[in-house]
């Protein structure tokens, strides 16, 4: 009875007076339909279709039902299987470089640097920039022989590697470009989280020590939740990256900077639409068993300042 | 003050300037003068000054290359992001007031499927297959659709925190004045929500304007070509010029420099809120 009067009370204010049906209903579902819809049909029902379509061989005119044939094709072919390697290995560095160095530079961009606002502007424009020009841009700037980086290197009396035409660094060099473009908004996720906790922890900590005191007691435990969120948001990002490393090496050399969404578009472009979804319905599992329990431990990790 | 004492209280600027400007300033300078070369000369991939300050003939030469594709494809991604983010607007809008408003079973299962919109990656092949059943296929309107579902979570998260900070008396007030609930939504509501909207909307505008992978796998043809694939096509065709490509680069990067200078300060709100609420 109580639930049903505050239900009541939620829904519509009109019946509160002498009615006894609501004649008026403020906050109707229907205002939820049109982007129900919307989602619905553009991003559910192609999930859906995606769990059928993986266990066909498939033309997208007929599909003929082949049951698990496209997940063990996808998990017996080495080539497959490094991708999703790769994707993990991709994900894991991009994130824990890209909390590293954000949460010290957000710490320097908090403190007393006359240059803050400028820095600031410096590092988060790369955010809005394309990623395929970012990607055509560094793919020059890496180049082995007359590339800016090595011939940096060169100058300085050490010979730099081939970026991205050596299959063991090819990948790493793309997450180093990942990281340079992300760091912006990890940064400034990093900077919200110092800037939110209450000042007079510092004014606490001016009478024990120095920066590191400070940043080792107070800002690493206390921004805590904007470390979850940048781990959490670089983490699913790097999951699902593709254009950058398309861009960039194509997967290559060989297969060797191949993750799960360049093969998912190399077996598109190939034909191979049944296997190119059961790719895709791991990357899906991939990022579900990654992602909730990670997500549900920072929850549970979580502070409130 | 003394000059010891000067360098004391600058040196961490000094240092910090000069590494953020080698790691982030260099590679920007270097795609402008890169732009502004002659072919022969952008070849060598030198950072140096141009011999030949030509920038704006490189950038005319690309908006006329190829029967003015890059014309084509700057009105294609106006649309596109014009549509998209309108829509987006507009849809989440009207059901984040609703997700905030009310609760119940209905409402726990919206918040959910918003929430893995926000994290599960979109099943490409299938959209593809969905597309061409609705014959939206190769459409611009298709791929505006797509975006809008791609773009709506991320929209609705950011309109529900706002809808909460306005009182639900005001709502009240309105419909007890006699006002429908449609009119309470957009007279007293969506104008309430104007920063939210400035924030989704330069937000989402970065989004779609600079899409690669929705465009490479929903709207191929030439005719449809938008902007992140004018560059993506031209690393071949530009093959020995590359003060066109950077050229190219230049032009698609405009927009977002403009957005950056304009609203730097929503962006940057926006995507913290986005984040720490998500």
């Amino acid at each position: 009875m109580k639930i049903q009067s505050r239900s009541r009370a939620a829904i519509g204010v009109v019946n509160t007076q002498k009615h006894h049906k609501p004649t008026i209903q403020i906050y109707p579902y229907w205002f939820l339909l049109p982007a129900a819809a919307m989602f619905c049909v553009f991003f559910l029902v192609p999930t859906a279709f995606a769990f059928y379509f993986s266990l066909t061989r498939w033309t997208l005119f007929d599909a003929e039902f082949i049951g698990l044939t496209n997940y063990t094709d996808f998990l017996g072919d080495p080539q497959l299987t490094s991708g999703l390697i790769h994707t993990v290995i991709y994900a894991i560095i991009t994130s824990s470089l890209k909390v590293f160095i954000s949460l010290p530079l957000a710490f320097l961009l908090t403190s007393s640097l006359h240059l803050k606002t400028l820095v600031r502007s410096i590092i988060f424009f790369p955010v809005l920039v394309s990623t395929v020009a970012v990607g055509i841009t560094f793919s020059i700037l890496m180049q082995p022989s007359t590339g800016l980086i090595n011939t940096f290197f060169k100058t300085v009396g050490f010979s730099g590697p081939d970026w991205l035409g050596d299959p063991t660094i090819s990948l790493y060099s793309v997450a180093l470009v990942d990281v340079w473009k992300g760091l912006g908004f990890a940064t400034v996720l990093c900077i919200a989280g110092i800037l939110a906790i209450p000042i007079d922890y510092f004014e606490a900590a001016k009478l024990e020590g120095g920066a590191w005191a400070k940043f080792r007691h107070i800002i690493i435990p206390l921004s805590r939740n904007a470390i979850f969120s940048v781990i959490l948001l670089s983490f699913i990002s790097g999951l699902r990256s593709f254009d950058l490393i398309w861009t960039m090496t194509h997967g290559g050399p060989g297969f060797a900077s191949d993750v799960l969404t360049s093969v998912i578009f190399k077996e598109y472009q190939a034909g191979f639409y049944g296997l190119s979804t059961a790719g895709n319905v791991v990357l899906f599992i991939l990022v579900t068993i990654v992602v909730y329990p990670l997500q549900r431990f920072f929850n549970s990790r979580e502070i409130e300042l | 003050m003394s000059i010891r004492k000067f360098f004391k209280t600058i040196w961490l600027d000094a240092i910090t300037l000069i590494v953020v400007g080698i790691l982030f300033v260099v590679p920007f300078a270097f795609i402008i003068l890169t732009a502004s070369k002659t072919s022969k000369e952008a070849s060598l991939f030198e950072f140096s000054w141009p011999g030949h300050f030509q920038l704006f003939d490189n950038i005319s030469a690309v908006l006329q290359y190829n029967n003015s594709r890059m014309i084509l494809a700057l009105w294609n991604s106006t649309i596109l992001t014009v549509g998209s983010v309108s829509l987006i607007v507009f849809l989440a809008a009207l059901a984040a007031y609703i997700m905030q408003r009310r609760s119940g079973r209905v409402i726990s299962i919206a918040n959910s499927v918003m929430l893995a919109g926000l994290i599960i990656p979109p099943a490409v092949v299938p959209t593809i297959f969905l597309l061409q059943q609705l014959n939206l296929y190769k459409t611009l309107i298709g791929l505006i659709f797509v975006e809008v579902a791609y773009g709506l979570p991320f929209a609705v998260l950011i309109f529900r925190a706002f809808v909460g900070s306005i009182p639900r008396e005001l709502d009240e007030a309105a419909v007890i004045d006699g006002a429908s609930a449609l009119r309470v939504f957009f007279q007293i509501i969506l104008p309430l929500l104007r920063s939210a909207m400035i924030t989704i909307i330069v937000v989402q505008s970065v989004a779609v304007y600079n899409d690669f992978a929705g465009p490479l796998y929903f709207l191929p043809g030439n005719q449809n070509v938008t902007v992140q694939l004018t560059l993506f096509s031209f690393i071949s065709q530009f093959n020995s010029q590359y003060n066109l490509l950077f050229a190219n680069a230049v032009v698609i990067t405009v927009p977002a420099l403009v957005m950056f200078l304009f609203f730097q300060r929503q962006i940057v709100s926006g995507m913290t809120a986005g984040a720490i609420k998500g």
